[in-house]
């Protein structure tokens, strides 16, 4: 490419956009669209509850799941005072926002909070959904956290030295915010539901708990990660026939070698890569969820298992048109995507094992057949011909952040943080997708995420403590200013 | 890592996607072509200007391109058929695309060679048969490349260039397009 038909001379380009840049309301804009504009309901609250007294507390911690108590553990560890502020129950969204047949992820083996883990019969089976639950509700209970339950976070905004936070029971005054709410809050759709006929009913992970509450006949299960392919196979067991949309995904056997692939991203160190070491932040940030299940038979659901039950592939869905879905041509290249970067991380193992003089406890490498293209992947499917009654979207979450008035977020609504210290200062997030490692989703990742963060956090404490009490001592008689003459 | 020149000025396209991250409006770029009718089937595009970085810009020169079709459907064959400018957009886009990742990923290239074959049914167009689509019932490229990688590396380059490609995204997803009379 010569330097003109490179046609973005940067360094002139960066100017232009620079200048161009200050020009644009975007911040403006940010600040009305996500500031929750004057008039809304936290202003009118602050005044109900003008009278009642500002509780100080030095630290609030949002959201009650293991991050939040994990942040909890580590807080009263180093003796700093602090509430979990929870709006419903502890592992609120483990009981109100799951499926039924939903397991972790994580073998047993992997469930492990800080100063609590899994001691049960079965290290290689999956914890169910209740198990979790009660699991979490054990780590809360034994590490004598002190949650607030039923307290609804309305608002946290800066005030003075720290921030002010409005709770559905009162306000409180404090130095630091950990945010612990969750990376799933809400689901997220494309913008062309609103376009598929009406006869067709819509659902998302959230509404969904199992197939009975569909109605019988064809589904179309939108997206292709541990989400998509877990709720495909169920539908298609429950004598609905499936179709799945099938987008960039991420494809893992359930065992490589004899051992759980979940076991060889930890042992091989892949997992506790560390955020400021992975190439493309972004991305590894917004991956889907592996295309994994915890069945007690630790079977593999990739796309060839879908297929081999009967469930019909097809591509990414890009728009309704005339009550028609219009999928991707492009499906050949997901899968080629997905079997060559499984490819690639089961090198990662096999030189892992190799180099560690591993390989003699675990089974021969083994490789997997490519994703086999269908022969006649349909581009389009007439939505009212009544072939599909229900489209399940399986397309993602994400956080809610709506009452967060403090301006931390991108353009996308995510938080902008570095390793988990939130771009303001005293102000921390934890239970991210790479929050600072690899691993940080995963309930078995939180502890040295909650770790790094709480020292990051006592160290702010510790450290504008001493300014602020600098700042008070008595020095102005020592060095006058100009006012003091 | 020996320095590799595939002739992609890459750092340019990493700084500019780094700029334009804080400036989407200046990413928005529109492509023209204009083209006149000759006589039969036969018409002359041309292309120069575009608009994009928040301005006005232009081509080094301008490019003219015919296009007809061949004698076997009754034409004089004055340039090549529109369908086949596809495969011509096709082939060029994904081609670019694996030097630059070549170039991104330190892949030394040493030549890059493709075919591109478009299956048609001339029916749909025809109208001798409804139920025949208009369009290529399916494209195919073949890509033979000689470089300093493994053969995992050059396919993932080719996955990659897909995944990146406008003309890819373009014939294989929907794509609303309006057309009217001045």
């Amino acid at each position: 490419m010569s330097g003109r038909a490179g046609g973005l001379p940067t360094r002139a380009l960066r100017k232009t956009l620079s200048g161009r840049a200050g020009g644009l309301p975007t911040r403006a804009l940010r600040k009305t669209l996500s500031g929750r504009a004057g008039g809304l309901p936290t202003r009118a609250l602050r005044k109900t509850l003008r009278g009642q007294a500002i509780e100080r507390i030095p630290t609030v911690v949002i959201g009650a799941g293991h991050a939040g108590l994990a942040a909890s553990y580590f807080l009263s560890d180093r003796s700093i005072d602090h509430v979990i502020l929870e709006r419903g129950e502890v592992a609120n969204s483990w009981r109100r926002e799951r499926w039924d047949s939903l397991r972790l992820l994580t073998p047993n083996w992997q469930s492990r909070l800080p100063g609590l883990r899994y001691e049960g019969p079965d290290p290689d089976g999956y914890m169910t959904v209740g198990e979790v639950t009660e699991f979490i509700e054990r780590f809360a209970t034994v590490s004598r956290a002190p949650v607030r339950t039923g307290t609804n976070v309305t608002s946290v905004r800066r005030a003075d030295d720290g921030y002010h936070v409005t709770a559905s029971s009162g306000e409180i005054r404090c130095r630091a915010v950990v945010i612990a709410s969750g990376a799933c809050n809400q689901p997220s759709v494309p913008p062309f539901t609103g376009a598929v006929p009406a006869t067709v009913e819509q659902l998302t992970p959230f509404d969904y708990r199992d197939p009975a509450k569909l109605p019988d006949g064809g589904v179309l299960v939108v997206g292709a990660s541990a989400t998509g392919v877990q709720l495909a196979a169920e539908l298609q067991r429950s004598g609905r026939p499936v179709t799945l949309s099938v987008g960039e995904h991420v494809r893992l056997p359930r065992t490589y070698r004899g051992r759980d692939v979940l076991w060889w991203m930890d042992a091989s160190g892949v997992w506790d890569q560390r955020y400021d070491e992975v190439e493309d932040l972004t991305r590894a940030r917004q991956l889907p969820s592996p295309q994994l299940v915890g069945t007690p038979e630790r079977t593999t659901l990739d796309l060839n298992a879908l297929a081999s039950m009967g469930v019909e592939l097809v591509g990414r869905w890009g728009a309704v048109r005339d009550g028609r879905a219009l999928f991707s041509g492009g499906l050949r290249n997901m899968f080629s995507l997905a079997d060559l970067k499984m490819g690639r991380l089961l090198d990662t193992f096999d030189e892992w094992a190799r180099t560690h003089g591993r390989d003699a406890e675990v089974d021969p490498p083994e490789r997997f057949a490519p994703t086999p293209v269908p022969s006649s992947a349909r581009l389009q499917l007439d939505l009212r011909s009544g072939e599909i009654r229900a489209i399940v979207w399986a397309t993602g979450f994400r956080p809610d952040y709506d009452w967060l008035d403090v301006p931390a977020l991108d353009a996308k609504g995510q938080l902008r943080h570095d390793g988990g210290a939130v771009d303001s200062p005293g102000l921390y997030a934890l239970g991210l997708p790479v929050l600072r490692r690899r691993k940080s989703t995963f309930i078995y990742g939180i502890e040295d995420d909650a770790r790094a963060v709480i020292d990051h956090l006592a160290r702010y404490l510790a450290e504008t403590n001493a300014i602020y009490l600098t700042q008070r001592a008595p020095t102005a008689p020592l060095n006058p200013g100009p006012q003091a003459r | 890592m020996t320095t590799v020149t595939n002739g992609v000025n890459v750092q340019a396209l990493l700084d500019a996607r780094e700029a334009l991250k804080g400036a989407p409006e200046a990413a928005q770029f529109t492509w023209r072509a204009s083209a006149k009718w000759q006589s039969g089937v036969h018409s002359t595009i041309k292309v120069q200007s575009f608009f994009g970085l928040g301005e006005e810009q232009s081509h080094k020169e301008e490019w003219t391109f015919e296009a007809d079709h061949p004698e076997v459907f009754a034409a004089e064959d004055n340039g090549i058929t529109p369908i086949e400018y596809l495969l011509v957009g096709l082939a060029s886009c994904l081609t670019g695309g694996i030097a630059s990742v070549a170039e991104n990923r330190g892949i030394q290239l040493r030549s890059v060679e493709s075919t591109v074959e478009g299956g048609h049914d001339i029916r749909g167009i025809l109208g001798a048969d409804s139920d025949v689509r208009n369009g290529y019932n399916d494209i195919k490229v073949t890509f033979t490349i000689d470089a300093d990688a493994s053969r995992q590396e050059i396919e993932a380059l080719v996955a990659q260039s897909q995944k990146r490609s406008a003309v890819f995204d373009a014939l294989t997803n929907p794509t609303n397009v309006t057309v009217e009379v001045a």
